[in-house]
């Protein structure tokens, strides 16, 4: 089976988020980790790609997204494609623009990504990948089995599990718990160097200045608030815990 | 000169660190405490590859040099310094003199599943009176026939009872000294080769540490490993890379120990600030990065050493002296800057500092370094 994953570097979970001076998010310094999402996205397509199978990595980003598909390759992943949009203000629809663009070109039976991206967390992308590919799409994706040209999916919904059929090809976003993504061997290091990465460029894949204007525009970015200091309730255990319920219920109003 | 790492090496330590964090971590403490090792992640280990860093393709290894190796020791050792000596003592000690010195056939049959993690390997060189003294050996092998008979007590042996492949160093002819030694390689379950006690220790707790007994143990003669007599040339050469794992072995809980000392260091209060505010405690962090920045310099030069086919003997000695002498004063001043925390087994700084005492003896104590530099210098 011919699969194609999309994937995203987003900064590292543990990366400090700083405001710089023009109110943009500072990218400097940060270090940067294939958005772990996508690490189930991957895992997945490495699962169901079977002996004669191709896992194709894609990215829309500038060339330091080269260490995420450098991961996937070491991971099991046969080829990467990164896609430099050439310009930084684009959003969502112009990253699934460049994205449908390059799978497009592909041959492939089952598109995967993760269902976010830990950074804007839009959900987006992949649902944009396929409506611009005319494909069926399932989304939170926790169990996926794949026989005889169907995909039959397990959803979260609210309150519970959905499971869906749909025919291949077809767009599956990861979620957690979908699977547990493999550590890159040493082997699969080695190897990745020696595997395919294109490194190509939106405009090569004839895609213009109009066709990649983003829809929407972040106006401003502001931090959460510094979390307040917790509290200790002092006493005895009954007493403390009597008073705590109390606090819980009249000040936090949460019970 | 060129100091940045290739995409290959970088990309090996994030793998390392993550695993080691995810699933290293967690462990670390109760494996102490236990005085344990938690095999499954041998297990895990051996998947990703750990078990064959430096060695070709052909014997199932991952094909990659030195550098890398002392890397995945370092990030190991950065949590768990046992984790760290397992794969060390298994790949410098145990593999690395078959892969050296081996025939084509003790290779296949030997290094393959070691590379593939699943056979581990130990070397067999101390005795009560013997370690650094190879040629003190008094563990005898005899010839009779197709095989040699092992007799004798080795002792300090990690990686023991739950190693399946040893290199065992033993004396052929007493009145050679140590020209007439030899090494053989020995497996585990071959009638006459037993354990003794295992030792209880400061450190390295969960690394497994045993006396290994030969009564009478036949050893297959296609077994010698090298030349009849050129057992005490195979242990120094094993030791002078096994140096390159202790020394990164060091290097690595150094570094564990200063990340821990800077993260508490900024959430520690006394007089309503971080205790990282006060200048004293910024300037003890300052010589502890800059010691382990050097540390690493030397390993890391060392295994490039190696790993370009340059005589490397002094600059390992070298290495791992001022990497176990830093990880021994590093783990100090982290305890010191935990302060009574630090001192309790609530916080992993305690157990670094006993993991680091070992670095600076095993493998050859730092007094033994300074012999084989100043040789180096005098010769």
């Amino acid at each position: 089976m011919k699969i194609v994953v999309c994937l995203k570097q987003t900064f590292d979970t543990e990366a400090k988020i700083v405001i710089n001076a023009d109110g943009q998010i500072e990218r400097k310094g940060v270090s940067l980790i294939m958005n772990p999402y996508d690490e189930f996205a991957v895992e997945e397509g490495l699962k169901l790609k079977g002996k004669d199978g191709e896992v194709t990595v894609v990215t829309a980003t500038g060339p330091e997204g080269q260490d995420a598909l450098r991961q996937a390759l070491a991971m099991g992943a046969d080829k990467a494609i990164l896609v430099d949009p050439g310009r930084a203000d684009i959003d969502e629809f112009t990253t699934a623009t460049i994205l449908a663009k390059a799978i497009a070109g592909l041959e492939y039976d089952l598109i995967i990504g993760g269902f976010r991206a830990i950074d804007d967390g839009s959900a987006q992308v992949a649902g944009r990948v396929a409506e611009i590919l005319g494909l069926p799409v399932v989304n939170v994706v926790t169990k996926l089995e794949v026989a005889d040209g169907k995909a039959v999916a397990t959803r979260e919904i609210e309150g519970g599990s959905e499971v869906i059929e749909v025919p291949l090809p077809a767009v599956i976003t990861a979620q957690k718990g979908l699977n547990e993504p493999r550590y890159p061997s040493m082997k699969g290091i080695m190897q990745a160097k020696k595997k395919p990465m294109q490194k190509t460029t939106a405009a090569e894949l004839g895609l213009d200045e109009a066709a990649l204007a983003p829809k929407v525009k972040a106006l401003s970015f502001t931090l959460p608030s510094a979390r307040a200091a917790g509290r200790l309730v002092p006493g005895e255990a009954p007493e403390a815990a009597r008073e705590l319920a109390r606090l819980l219920r009249e000040e936090a109003k949460i019970i | 000169m060129y100091f940045k790492l290739s995409e290959e090496q970088e990309l090996l330590r994030k793998t390392v660190r993550d695993f080691a964090e995810e699933e290293v971590a967690p462990k670390a403490a109760e494996m102490d405490e236990k005085e344990e090792f938690d095999w499954t992640l041998w297990d895990k280990m051996a998947e990703m590859g750990l078990t064959g860093i430096p060695f070709s393709d052909e014997y199932s290894g991952a094909g990659m040099d030195n550098v890398s190796y002392a890397i995945a020791v370092e990030e190991l050792s950065r949590v768990c310094a046992s984790t760290g000596v397992a794969i060390s003592a298994h790949t410098s000690l145990g593999a690395w003199p078959i892969y050296y010195f081996g025939t084509e056939e003790q290779k296949q049959k030997y290094l393959a599943p070691m590379a593939e993690g699943t056979k581990i390997g130990a070397l067999g060189l101390t005795e009560p009176s013997a370690g650094s003294d190879a040629g003190a050996v008094k563990t005898t092998a005899v010839l009779e026939g197709d095989e040699y008979i092992l007799n004798g007590t080795k002792i300090f042996i990690t990686n023991g009872y739950y190693g399946d492949v040893y290199v065992v160093i033993a004396s052929t002819d007493k009145s050679k000294s140590h020209r007439g030694t030899a090494a053989f390689i020995v497996e585990k379950g071959t009638p006459g080769f037993t354990f003794g006690k295992k030792e209880h220790k400061l450190g390295i707790r969960a690394s497994a540490t045993y006396e290994l007994v030969f009564e009478n143990c036949r050893v297959p003669k296609e077994n010698l490993l090298g030349l009849d007599g050129q057992g005490f040339k195979i242990a120094l050469g094993t030791l002078d890379g096994g140096r390159i794992g202790i020394a990164a072995q060091a290097l690595g809980i150094a570094q564990g120990a200063l990340d821990q000392a800077v993260a508490y260091s900024k959430i520690r209060e006394q007089f309503n600030q971080p205790i990282s505010k006060f200048q004293g405690l910024q300037w003890m962090m300052a010589d502890m990065a800059t010691r382990i920045e050097a540390a690493r310099l030397l390993v890391y030069k060392a295994a490039w050493m190696k790993d370009n086919g340059l005589p490397y003997g002094k600059e390992a000695a070298m290495a791992k002296l001022f990497a176990s002498e830093c990880a021994m004063w590093v783990t100090t001043k982290a305890v010191q800057i935990f302060g009574g925390y630090g001192y309790t087994r609530e916080y992993p700084v305690e157990r670094m500092m006993r993991d680091a005492k070992i670095t600076e003896i095993y493998e050859g104590t730092s007094e033994v370094q300074r012999i084989v530099i100043a040789a180096n210098l005098l010769k």
